[in-house]
């Protein structure tokens, strides 16, 4: 019995509502903490940090965005692309400078592009996520590929959002925070890891709060039957609407954040098409529909996948290259169909369900 | 109008009885060709059980659900407080204080069963979405304040044991009785209850009996109830509308309803035959 309840009682109902209830839990939690805060960024090199570690902090923050839409609040959504690409057109503006109608705005510093950026992406979410008051779950889901399609082909016609560059592209330029680059192709490892750890934290930390309380509840009503949520009292236009804000919210800081520290230099269709979102809705079903633990081990496990099919099939056995992204693809539709049809609350609750198992260990009941 | 408490009277079991509280004025209410409630006016006091019968179809919940605001009749007034009230959706409708269960169970089935009774407090949490996303402060204050009074619910019903359980997996008399919680959650002034003991064992029905006493009697609570069970109506109510395909065939005290001639043709007779 190494994880155990037994003995672990709540005195008060805010205790029965943290986070991590279990002791075990929270210590496991804070060493965690530590460890990717205090001991990664000494020993994290530029192949961990490019082929795994920053894309896995970025796309835990989409995941966590998506997430909130759809696992919490049952809003499907395939524009988690276009989203991302409105937080890098936006971050690359603000970066920049921006010039609207002659009135000239100095570039804003990186730190605060990437959360504006956010907010901008936030305020475009919910103009595309004003159909859900009329349409549902397949037509919705449709709504949202249109605008993922709309704003890939704005992004690539609009001259403005990219500087007229004459390769359509954007490029981060050099920009630091304390003295540290944090963009461009100067950036050390370890700095783009502790830049993204640091938004993963709070957006995280503001994705707990907001699930554990009344927006959470709401959104969850809202999903699991919206009539009846509407007759308790919840208003299911702000209801949809604020889960539409904070999610695009996070994958706008994702967009943001995979343009300018992790990529460098955009073309919105490779970057942000139709397959990233996808990708995204894939580590949301994957990790667990509802579930914050989820978003990351979806977000994980997608990442993850490739670089080890990579290096045992194609560095151990030598297979081709392309042989083993196709392996990939198999494997990864494969599980999607196995965890929506055995297990729709995927890794998260296999999380649960062994430690379960954990709690009784070593007797089997 | 104001609220009339002049004919306010106590009833046998000592509970006093007030006013008028919600008065339906001359509703009809139309599905394209199907009238499901044609030209009923009622009223509800201030503190009584209420009962709404009559057989299938008769256009019971399709009156509570324009109580609650889902359907809008094409004509008549709904009263509320002395008021006329103006066309309001369900959610406006229910932070004015008015709570209700479902005929088909409508709980939230990927929530835990404190999730769901905490959702009949969501009209009353005030802190804003900022502040529920620091959570220290406000926001777990208020969820502090509302698991109090959400855990005396939990008391009052007697359903302790289940409180982390997700509701998917109760049993359906359990489910039943969450709904009540959630409603109860809310603290209404006027609670609407559909069917509550339909498909339960005699048992069930006793104890969800005493409940639904136990609140009118403990909080006061004005409840409008809709029921088949004519033995649970009787000891239960204080007054009965009789409904038949849309129509008013009868109001008035159990004892009067049971000897009208026109609901024992329509109602009484075909369940007793
Ligand atoms: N949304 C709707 N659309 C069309 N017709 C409806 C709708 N809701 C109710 N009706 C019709 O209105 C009539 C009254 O239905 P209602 O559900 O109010 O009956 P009830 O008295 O509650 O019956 P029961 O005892 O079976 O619950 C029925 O003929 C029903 O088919
Ligand atoms: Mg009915």
């Amino acid at each position: 019995m190494i994880y155990r309840e037994a003995g672990d009682f709540k005195t008060s109902y805010r205790k029965d509502s943290q986070t991590f209830p279990l002791k075990f839990d929270r210590v496991a939690y804070f060493v965690l903490l530590a460890v990717a805060f205090l001991v990664i960024p000494f020993i994290i090199n530029d192949y961990w940090a490019n082929a795994v570690l920053v894309p896995f902090l970025i796309y835990a923050i989409a995941a966590l965005g998506l997430n909130i839409l759809t696992g919490y609040a049952g809003q499907v959504s395939l524009g988690t692309g276009g989203f991302m690409a409105v937080g890098a057109y936006s971050c690359y503006k603000l970066m920049t400078g921006i010039d609207i109608f002659g009135v000239e705005f100095p570039p804003l510093n990186i730190f605060l592009s990437v959360i504006v950026s956010g907010g901008i992406t936030a305020v475009v979410g919910v103009l595309f996520g004003l159909p859900s008051l009329r349409i549902k779950g397949f037509y919705l889901a449709v709504a949202t590929l249109a605008a993922q399609f709309f704003l890939v082909w704005l992004f690539n016609k609009w001259g403005w959002a990219y500087n007229h560059s004459a390769s359509g592209q954007i490029n981060a330029p050099e920009r630091s925070v304390f003295g540290i680059i944090v963009t461009g192709p100067e950036t050390a490892a370890w700095a783009k890891y502790l830049f993204c750890l640091v938004f993963v934290f709070f957006v995280a930390w503001i994705a707990r709060n907001l699930t554990r309380g009344a927006a959470g509840r709401k959104w969850m009503a809202i999903r699991d039957m919206d009539i009846a949520a509407e007759i308790i009292g919840v208003n299911p236009l702000l209801a949809k609407l604020s889960a539409f804000a904070v999610s695009s919210f996070f994958v706008g800081i994702a967009g943001a954040l995979f343009f300018s520290v992790y990529l460098g230099a955009v073309e919105v269709g490779e970057a942000f098409g139709i397959q990233k979102s996808f990708l995204v809705l894939f580590m949301v079903i994957i990790g667990g529909l509802g579930s914050i633990f989820g978003s990351f081990a979806g977000a994980a496990f997608m990442v993850l996948l490739p670089v080890l099919l990579k290096n045992v099939l194609v560095g151990a056995l030598g297979w081709p290259t392309d042989l083993a992204a196709h392996l990939e693809l198999v494997i990864v539709g494969g599980l999607i169909i196995a965890f929506l049809v055995v297990e729709p609350h995927g890794i998260a609750q296999l999380w649960r369900l062994a430690k379960e198992k954990l709690r009784l260990w070593p007797f089997p009941h | 109008m104001s609220l009339d408490t002049t004919d306010s009277y106590v009833t046998e079991d000592g509970r006093t009885i007030g006013g008028v509280v919600m008065e339906m004025k001359n509703i009809t209410l139309r599905f394209g060709g199907v009238v499901a409630i044609k030209d009923i006016s009622f009223d509800i006091r201030e503190g009584e059980i209420r009962a709404i019968i009559g057989p299938n179809g008769a256009g019971k919940s399709s009156m509570l659900n324009v109580i609650s605001g889902f359907y809008h009749p094409q004509e008549g007034e709904v009263w509320f407080h002395g008021r006329k009230r103006p066309s309001m959706k369900p959610y406006q409708v229910a932070a004015q204080g008015i709570a209700r269960t479902f005929q088909n169970i409508a709980l939230f089935d990927g929530m835990s069963v404190l999730d769901n009774i905490m959702t009949g407090r969501l009209t009353m949490m005030k802190s804003n979405m900022l502040q529920q996303a620091i959570w220290f402060g406000r926001a777990e204050r208020e969820e502090n304040q509302h698991r109090e009074q959400v855990e005396k619910v939990i008391d009052f019903l007697e359903i302790q044991a289940i409180r982390k359980t997700p509701v998917g997996r109760l049993p359906y008399g359990l489910k039943k009785r969450v709904e009540l919680a959630r409603a109860l959650a809310a603290e209404p002034k006027l609670l609407l209850l559909d069917e509550p003991m339909a498909g339960m064992n005699v048992e069930e029905k006793e104890d969800m009996s005493r409940f639904i006493l136990d609140v009118n009697d403990e909080f006061g609570t004005t409840i409008a109830l809709i029921e088949h069970d004519m033995g649970v109506v009787m000891d239960l109510s204080d007054r009965v509308v009789v409904m038949d395909y849309g129509k008013k065939i009868g109001d008035g005290t159990p004892d009067e309803v049971r000897n009208n001639q026109d609901v024992i043709d329509a109602y009484l007779g075909v369940a007793h035959d």
